[in-house]
């Protein structure tokens, strides 16, 4: 499509008014800083990738909104952004996670594991420990009175020095019996019972940084130094008690003995995640079975499904045909049923014991199928259930097709001599194979992932018996990937299961190319814009 | 012999077979339509059978009832109406807001010639050929991140839900309506800017009401896909009251299905019937929008 006349966007009353500047840029700075915390916030939680994509996508935005030359795109920036977000730093976070070993004893970032590591407190051999009262501010601020064991009270508050403090001093009111002030300027006394429902006080810690007194037990305070101490040019935890430096191997802070600190995090693993996939005896089991299946599954679904299509819309193509838009309309039912009802309709029509068909099978043939049970069985209903989903799709598409055929080339071949049979397979078979060639690349690359369909009729089952990982005889690579990563009854592992993703990409992406190649289907595109 | 009888015969032996093949086919028709709807038959029959159990069930139930449906709906473990205004308010949101910036930045791609506009048709077209399942677990990670930073954008939000929907808005949808806009003339858009109006003003005045038909096509299908998504939605959404129809029907199943299979049906019934008639009573213009392209979702 050529275009003579050029465009030129009409900007100069939308966009480069004063009015619309100002605004445009009293946005942008709204959304910098905005923009601008958030990053803060996820790298200080560790989560570096995340805080990059925010952080280029605002820059971005920016030049979008900034640049005249950019004027086309502001048409489009919401959905760009959320593309960008949702779609494609997914798929690169992927490939960034299929080289950590995120997973299992590896769920957090390092700042997160280090914080939480550094939470742990001991009680030193020197450490002092006191009786304690608390008391509570209005506005929620904590102190304590501590005595210690000679009967001397000191008042304590977060973040400042103890204080050896009198009556009278310091806000401290009169001391009762037990020596314990009555009142503290600005705070209320909780009794005993108050203390001990207050969820907050034990986390409190009183007293100078480094020496910092925290709340044990309902009868003790203690002087509590940091367990650990991370040295960051060793890259190592430090144990202050007993001296044993715990080193960070591959994501877990671990001892020369090998015992290792929790919680581990997320640390980078290079190619071990791939090299389990095509090496390890273990998974590889399992994921032989596993692919051949899926490639066997997709195949015969587009097989089955196109070829009962295919027959249905050859059979009834014929515009005198009786009762043709309500024959159509019954048969495209199963296709306007949501996929998720209709799977578990099946499902529960094919229970081996109490599911119509099997009841049925019974009455007549004193015999059903295991559908649930056996391999091949669990197989066979599986490409019935999507033949019965599918069908509608190419029947509808291929009586389309067929009407864009015109009838002289049946003429032509009638005059010659032709059989109806060597009419469908010379004339109708080819020129429908070109109209709806893209198409069914498109239902063997959406088959290939058909997640819905296994994970819902039967997740994947029965299960290979042996194997190291879930697996089930009917699991294709995508619901595998999902049973690594979310099953959870052998342990997450998001690294590996991140790994598989990028292998079924590069095959989904092989496919793809094929299609491209061998269809035309880009120079067509290319024609069309 | 005269040639008249010879070629009446061969005629009608002609009408003969074709009455022979239309009723041969007649006859496949049936048990097609028996394979197509027994199913959908099943389920309306479980729905209405009141011991509600897959064992006892018959196609035609005795003593039928609408005991599975006063269960399903006093339910307070399966609260369905409450899964059922979730779904249709994800819905309803994600399709409006989809198709607002896919129309949107088709008309940029239709009317404006820009740097990069060439690769970003093709890369759009591209991205949709891998399906956005595959980057599941890194989804469900990120939006666990950002639900760190941000709780109400986090797991089990209808928020995160619909912004990760939104980010598959940029789809192959946009190729179709730009495809529309392209047979628009031009002319219309440059006598309206020599009275100066605005390529806003032109859009939304001159374009949008002329794109109407296709758009309503477009949200159809893109409700119906969001209605029925289910993995997304299983992955991000974890508590009873946040699950979408399909989610909570998933959930129902799983525990008990043979005693509740009656009541499973109910619902089932219920969330399938608003999709079916729609689908039914504009199935020509589904069916040319769906052949033409246009995608669930």
């Amino acid at each position: 499509m050529s275009l003579l006349t050029k465009h030129v966007p009409n900007q100069l009353k939308l966009s480069t008014g004063v009015a619309g500047l100002v605004s445009r840029l009293v946005f942008l700075v709204i959304l910098d800083l905005a923009a601008a915390w958030f990053v803060a916030q996820l790298a200080s939680l560790g989560y570096f990738p995340f805080a990059a994509a925010v952080a280029m996508i605002t820059v971005a935005v920016n030049l979008i909104l900034l640049i005249p030359k950019a004027y086309p795109l502001r048409w489009m920036v919401v959905g760009l952004v959320l593309m960008v977000m949702f779609t494609i730093y997914p798929i690169v976070f992927t490939v960034w996670v299929s080289f950590t070993n995120y997973g299992e004893g590896h769920l957090v970032t390092k700042q997160q594991a280090i914080a939480q590591i550094l939470k742990l407190k001991y009680l030193p051999a020197s450490g002092q420990s006191y009786k304690w009262t608390a008391y509570r501010s209005p506005d929620g601020q904590y102190a304590l009175w501590l005595q210690d064991a000679a009967g001397n009270g000191y008042l304590a508050k977060p973040g400042e020095p103890l204080l050896s403090a009198a009556p009278g001093q310091a806000g401290v009111g009169e001391l009762d019996e037990k020596g314990i002030p009555k009142t503290i300027e600005g705070y209320r006394r909780l009794s005993t019972l108050q203390a001990a429902a207050d969820k907050n006080l034990t986390e409190i810690q009183f007293g100078e940084a480094g020496k910092t007194i925290q709340i044990r037990s309902p009868g003790e305070a203690a002087e509590l130094l940091p367990l650990y101490v991370y040295d960051e040019a060793q890259d190592a935890m430090i144990n202050q008690e007993t001296g044993v430096v715990y080193r960070n191997l591959r994501g877990a802070f671990t001892a020369p003995g090998g015992q290792s600190l929790q919680p581990g995090f997320i640390a980078p693993v290079q190619f071990d995640n791939f090299r389990d996939f095509f090496l390890s005896p273990a998974l590889r089991g399992p994921l032989l079975r596993v692919i051949t299946w899926n490639f066997g599954f997709a195949f015969f679904s587009l097989l089955l499904n196109f070829s009962l299509g295919l027959a249905i819309a050859v059979l009834f193509n014929d515009p005198r045909f009786p009762f043709k838009k309500i024959i159509r309309s019954l048969l495209i039912i199963p296709y306007t049923v949501p996929a998720l009802i209709t799977i578990l309709i099946w499902r529960g029509m094919m229970n081996p014991q109490l599911g119509v068909i099997n009841r049925t099978m019974n009455t007549l043939f004193g015999w059903s199928p295991p559908w649930f049970t056996d391999e091949w069985w669990a197989k066979i209903a599986i490409l019935l259930v999507n033949l019965w989903l599918s069908y509608p799709y190419f029947m509808l598409v291929c009586s389309g097709a067929l009407q864009s055929i015109s009838e002289d080339y049946y003429a032509a071949a009638q005059v010659d001599g032709a059989s109806p049979w060597q009419q469908f397979r010379y004339i109708t078979l080819p020129l429908l194979l070109v109209a709806v060639g893209p198409l069914l690349v498109a239902s063997f690359t959406f088959n290939f992932n058909n997640f819905n369909l296994i994970y819902l009729f039967n997740a994947g089952g029965p299960p290979i018996a042996g194997s190291p990982t879930p697996a089930g005889h009917t699991d294709i690579l995508i619901s595998y990937v999902y049973n690594l990563a979310f099953s959870g009854s052998r342990g997450i592992n998001y690294g590996f299961a991140s790994a598989i993703t990028i292998i079924i990409f590069f095959i989904v992406g092989a496919i793809t190319l094929f299609q491209f190649r061998y269809t035309r289907m880009w120079e067509e595109v290319s024609e069309n814009v | 012999m005269s040639r008249v009888s010879f070629a009446q015969r061969i005629s009608n032996s002609a009408k003969m077979r074709r009455n022979f093949s239309i009723a041969i086919r007649l006859l496949i028709a049936a048990v097609l339509i028996f394979f197509s709807v027994f199913p959908v038959l099943w389920m309306i029959s479980a729905s209405f059978n009141p011991t509600g159990s897959l064992a006892t069930q018959t196609l035609i139930p005795a003593n039928a009832g609408l005991d599975n449906y006063q269960k399903l709906l006093t339910s307070k473990e399966f609260p369905f109406w409450r899964w059922m205004w979730n779904s249709i308010k994800i819905s309803s949101i994600t399709s409006v807001l989809s198709l607002s910036i896919t129309t949107v930045a088709a008309y940029a791609f239709s009317r404006f010639r820009f740097r990069g506009r060439l690769t970003m048709l093709k890369g759009i077209l591209l991205l949709n050929v891998f399906p956005g399942l595959l980057a599941l677990v890194a989804t469900f990670l990120m939006i666990s991140q950002l639900g760190d930073v941000f709780p109400s954008l986090g797991l089990n939000t209808h928020a995160s839900l619909i912004l990760v929907y939104l980010g598959g808005a940029m789809g192959i949808n946009i190729w179709l309506i730009k495809g529309y806009i392209d047979t628009i003339p031009r002319d219309i858009d440059e006598s309206a800017m020599m009275e100066g109006a605005s390529d806003w003003q032109i859009f939304t005045m001159l374009i949008l009401p002329l794109l109407r038909p296709i758009l309503i096509v477009i949200a159809i299908i893109s409700y119906i896909g969001t209605y029925g998504e289910f993995v997304l939605a299983r992955v991000l959404l974890k508590s009873t009251e946040q699950y979408t129809l399909m989610v909570g029907l998933q959930i129902f199943a799983g525990a008990q299905f043979q005693q509740r299979w009656g009541v499973f049906a109910a619902g089932a019934l219920m969330g399938a019937l608003p999709i079916m008639l729609i689908y039914l009573l504009l199935q020509d213009h589904i069916i040319g929008g769906l052949t033409q392209g246009a995608v669930k979702g």
